[in-house]
């Protein structure tokens, strides 16, 4: 055994003895025996630490990393962003990484502080004036807004734009089995854009994504006002590195904004941890889901920070509350919070603009070698949908023997109407001119 | 937006070890036009927005984020880790959040770069290597919990319980079963309730008994034909194993309901005894709990469901399966859907495979032995002062009642909290469970040593005495005093709602 428990064989007799017992096993006599397991787990001895770091090394090296093997152009929820080296190393302190949920506010200043501080960051770019404390992911922040908008309005059918994340789409239908919610799906038309019903008195939502899943910048105001002729509120599904260039989903009227917030410093990981971002208007922060940090004073009338409106909270509210959210991914919300701090104002609207660029200068290219066959419809920010000859999926396969991810192939479970079998390119910073350049000329060679 | 004075980023003024002032916030090292980092030169001609966005979509200002320097960051955000306890500090005997010491050998795996730099659209085949650890985390949780099968998707325990009640709700509706009730004991953590809202059920809460355990006679009167299933955590809330968890499995199984554990408390019992022996049906773990992934401050965590053999058609997709060596991601038969905008909280699952790698199947069962054993120790150290609520020997925690010095001294759970915080360890869990008065729950985890126990012991006896004496026991209610900040104004935060920098008068 290692020294993850600490007892020696005399200190744990010293211990058994003060309870006037002889052995460990006493200390389960209340376990019927018939429900012990009497037997060792079927499991394998221990491995010491290099050992271990052997043994899941060897999982990763049966992986194709976009760190250091495929080089990315895939989006569809998470994008490959450079990260800044002070995110990583603030953001793995002990104190940050190894604290619980601030329940006692007088030791917990300093996660307290940074969440206090992300909200801000978020406010800001969503446009909105309350920001929780983060939610587990894009999905479950649409989960949690469309649960939000159903108890507001007391209403319980929801329209969802068929261009918002097909996963997190997924996502909103399984939980919406519980409470029994009627989640319509809007399809989109052949330019990409989503066809929008009548306005419906019965709908508690609309949702929309901002750019949309194929990066697509959609009228926001017509779903505004929609939203407004129906009595229903606005959900829009951001993305939050094009805030950097366009206007907040608070400006254009969003009643809540969700947002998947790994672009902003959280590693690709494999689709988790990741962070879900949610804001909403002042009118709404009794229904919030999630922890909120608000500012208050200590004793002394020093400036400090608690959670607060603990009231709506699931642990007080129990049966009655509208959420049942209890942790979030506090610490991923750090990282953003430390990355955010680190781009600042210019750097953010460079990562913006940088993404933009590139995304030009491929489509330009694209164009060039015949595999795009038109340009300027509906305008796109970072991400875009391309019909080559062949199915997508086919040419994400034979790319990853060039080294590349080539995009999301838009099919299955990621189909969408009118794209069906084309494949989504996604581009950030990170992107260079050499890169774009070789991957062309590959998919050139693997799509014809 | 207020104007703000610019703070000297070197100065180090609010750390505890400097002088204990209120930290700046970043905005106040703000500066026009400072920044920390660059951006890479793409080589690619940057373009002018208003060329290629829509003019009505663009803004007009750039996002206020902070204008900080590396360095101003860097000591910023070091310094408020200096105003933040955490296990990796001291001992964290937070009952119910099993606030053990996560194994450093962890974070290698978590920032290897071929596991995190895996973007979640690469296609199965460039993947394997995610996929076959999934299968073998999965693989280790079916063993310890005596189940069929599991989804790992869940990203946390609430997650995991939604997601676990939605498999009971498909396998009724699959039965053509017309259930709408849902029994809860009275002890129950206050997520449970609100995750059986969520499933749209109604809860029927079960009284416990003088034991502290559920009152089985009770119980029975209220199982029928409504009753869809129960939600138990066993070891209870209280530290307790329901030792009639037989004849609840057999009453709630007569009724074709089903039984689902909630395991926040799994530390207790590892290699002992598992819910799947005890007739549990879905039962789900808190990887950030028993398997030591850190909390970081309040998530990620990660949360995987386990089923019995009847309820794997039910489970969440995409569900991880490796057929002749080759990994792919499937859909169950009859799914609940998905339940992650992927595929869960993978780097999770990795640092929880790491850490039962490093302890085995032996160190595994140790670590639950050992927990009980501190528990018990400690237990009995305090028993004098600190009165259980339940005389009996206790699982991985325990609960004590203040309700004594309050009466008697005025000196409530709270106090005794704070007063710990002063002192140099976190506080329990207070006023938790509800049905216990003054209570402060105890979980001292498995990775304090004897010395450490027994130092809390004397402080905690140290506390009850002080209470006794009239100007010790005023002391106590106005606590803590050697913290960064003294007791804050909750009350004040929720009156005057400031959560931003730009709510601020």
């Amino acid at each position: 055994m290692s020294s993850f428990t600490p007892h020696t064989p005399d200190e744990v007799k010293s211990m058994l003895e003060f309870m006037g017992l002889t052995s460990v096993e006493q200390l389960y006599d209340t376990i019927p025996t018939a429900l012990q397991l009497r037997r060792a787990l079927d499991l394998p001895e221990a491995l010491s630490e290099v050992e271990v770091i052997e043994e899941l090394g060897a999982y990763g090296k049966r992986n194709r990393s976009s760190s250091n093997d495929l080089i990315c152009f895939a989006g569809g929820g998470s994008y490959d962003h450079d990260i800044a080296t002070v995110t990583s190393t603030l953001g793995l302190r002990g104190e940050f990484v190894t604290a619980y949920t601030p329940y006692q506010p007088e030791v917990a200043q300093g996660v307290l502080q940074a969440i206090f501080e992300f909200q801000t960051m978020i406010s800001r770019i969503s446009g909105l004036a309350i920001t929780n404390a983060s939610l587990y992911d894009g999905g479950s922040a649409l989960v949690e807004a469309i649960n939000l908008a159903c108890a507001k309005t007391r209403r319980g059918k929801v329209i969802i734009s068929e261009a918002v994340n097909p996963n997190w789409r997924g996502v909103a239908a399984t939980f919406a089995e519980g409470p029994e919610h009627e989640i319509i799906t809007a399809a989109i038309d052949k330019e990409g854009r989503t066809i929008w019903p009548e306005a419906d008195s019965k709908v508690a939502a609309y949702v929309v994504a901002y750019p949309n899943y194929l990066g697509f910048i959609e009228d926001i105001s017509a779903v505004r006002k929609l939203a407004s002729d129906s009595g229903a509120l606005m959900i829009v599904a951001y993305d939050p590195i094009a805030i950097s260039l366009l206007k907040s989903p608070g400006e254009l009227g969003a009643d809540i904004a969700i947002a998947e917030g790994q672009p902003l410093g959280i590693p690709l990981s494999y689709g988790g941890p990741y962070l879900g971002l949610f804001s909403v208007t002042m009118d709404l922060v009794r229904l919030l889901p999630g922890r909120l940090v608000g500012e208050t004073v200590d004793t002394h009338d020093r400036t400090s920070y608690v959670t607060t409106l603990r009231a709506r909270e699931q642990d007080i509210r129990r049966e009655k509350a509208s959420s049942n959210v209890c942790t979030n991914q506090t610490l991923m919300a750090v990282w953003a919070a430390i990355q955010m701090s680190w781009w600042g104002r210019e750097g953010f609207y460079e990562v913006g603009r940088s993404s933009l660029s590139s995304r030009v200068y491929l489509e330009d290219r694209l164009l060039e070698e015949g595999l795009l066959d038109k340009k300027g419809g509906v305008p796109t920010f970072r991400e875009f949908p391309v019909r080559l000859p062949k199915d997508a999926s086919e040419v994400v396969e034979a790319m990853i023997g060039e080294g590349f991810l080539a995009g999301v192939a838009l099919e299955g479970a990621n189909s969408i109407t009118n794209f069906d079998g084309s494949l989504l390119i996604a581009l950030t910073e990170k992107r260079t001119k050499a890169q774009i350049d070789s991957f062309v000329k590959s998919l050139k060679e693997v799509a014809k | 937006m207020t104007t703000l004075k610019e703070a000297p980023g070197g100065r180090a003024s609010s750390s505890p070890l400097m002088g204990g002032e209120v930290e700046p916030t970043i905005f106040e090292f703000s500066h026009q036009s400072r920044r920390a980092g660059a951006i890479r030169n793409s080589r690619i001609e940057q373009v002018d927005p208003k060329d290629h966005l829509p003019i009505e979509y663009l803004r007009s200002e750039k996002v206020d984020l902070p204008e900080v320097s590396e360095r101003d960051l860097v000591a910023h955000f070091v310094r408020l880790t200096h105003r933040q306890y955490a296990v990796d500090l001291g001992s964290y005997p937070l009952g119910s959040c099993t606030m053990k010491y996560n194994p450093k050998l962890a974070d290698a795996i978590a920032t290897n770069p071929n596991l995190s730099g895996v973007h979640p659209q690469t296609p199965a085949s460039g993947a394997q290597g995610w996929i076959e650890l999934c299968v073998e985390l999965e693989r280790y949780l079916t063993e310890i919990t005596g189940m069929a099968a599991a989804t790992l998707a869940p990203a946390a325990g609430a997650q995991g319980e939604l997601t676990g009640l939605l498999i009971m709700k498909a396998y009724h509706n699959d039965r053509g079963n017309n259930k709408t009730t849902i029994l809860i004991p009275d002890s129950a953590h206050g997520t449970n309730p609100a995750s059986v809202t969520l499933a749209g059920y109604k809860v029927v809460t079960v009284p416990s008994d003088s034991r502290g355990l559920v009152d089985l006679e009770k119980l029975r009167g209220l199982v029928n034909d409504e009753v869809a299933g129960i939600m138990l955590t066993n070891p209870n809330t209280v530290g307790l194993f329901e030792k009639d968890i037989a004849e609840i499995a057999k009453a709630i199984h007569d009724v074709d309901g089903l039984l689902y554990y909630d395991g926040a408390n799994l530390n207790a019992i590892v290699g002992v005894a598992r819910p799947g022996d005890m007739g549990f049906d879905i039962v789900h773990s808190n990887l950030h709990k028993t398997f030591a992934t850190p909390h970081g401050g309040g998530g990620p965590g990660s949360g995987p469901v386990a089923v019995v053999d009847r309820l794997t058609k039910f489970l969440p997709g995409p569900y991880p399966v490796v057929v002749d060596g080759v990994g792919s991601w499937t859909m169950p038969e009859k799914s609940i859907g998905r339940v992650h905008s992927f595929y869960g909280n993978a780097v999770v699952y990795a640092r929880a495979l790491a850490f039962m790698k490093a302890l085995g199947a032996e160190g595994l069962k140790e670590m639950s032995e050992f927990a009980v054993l501190n528990a018990n120790y400690l237990k009995s150290k305090i028993a004098q002062y600190y009165p259980a609520a339940y005389d009996e020997t206790c699982m991985h925690e325990f609960v004590v009642t203040a309700a004594g010095l309050k009466k008697n001294y005025g000196v409530r759970a709270l106090d005794v909290a704070k007063a710990l915080l002063d002192r140099g360890y976190h506080a329990p869990t207070v006023y938790f469970p509800l049905i216990v008065e003054e209570a402060l729950m105890i979980e001292p985890t498995e990775t304090e040593s004897k010395a450490t126990l027994d130092t809390l012991a004397e402080i905690l006896i140290e506390i009850a005495i002080e209470a006794t004496k009239e100007d010790s026991s005023e002391a106590l209610k106005h606590g803590p005093s050697r913290t960064p900040v003294s007791r804050v104004d909750e009350a004040r935060a929720a009156r005057v709602l400031v959560t931003t920098m730009d709510a601020k008068g």
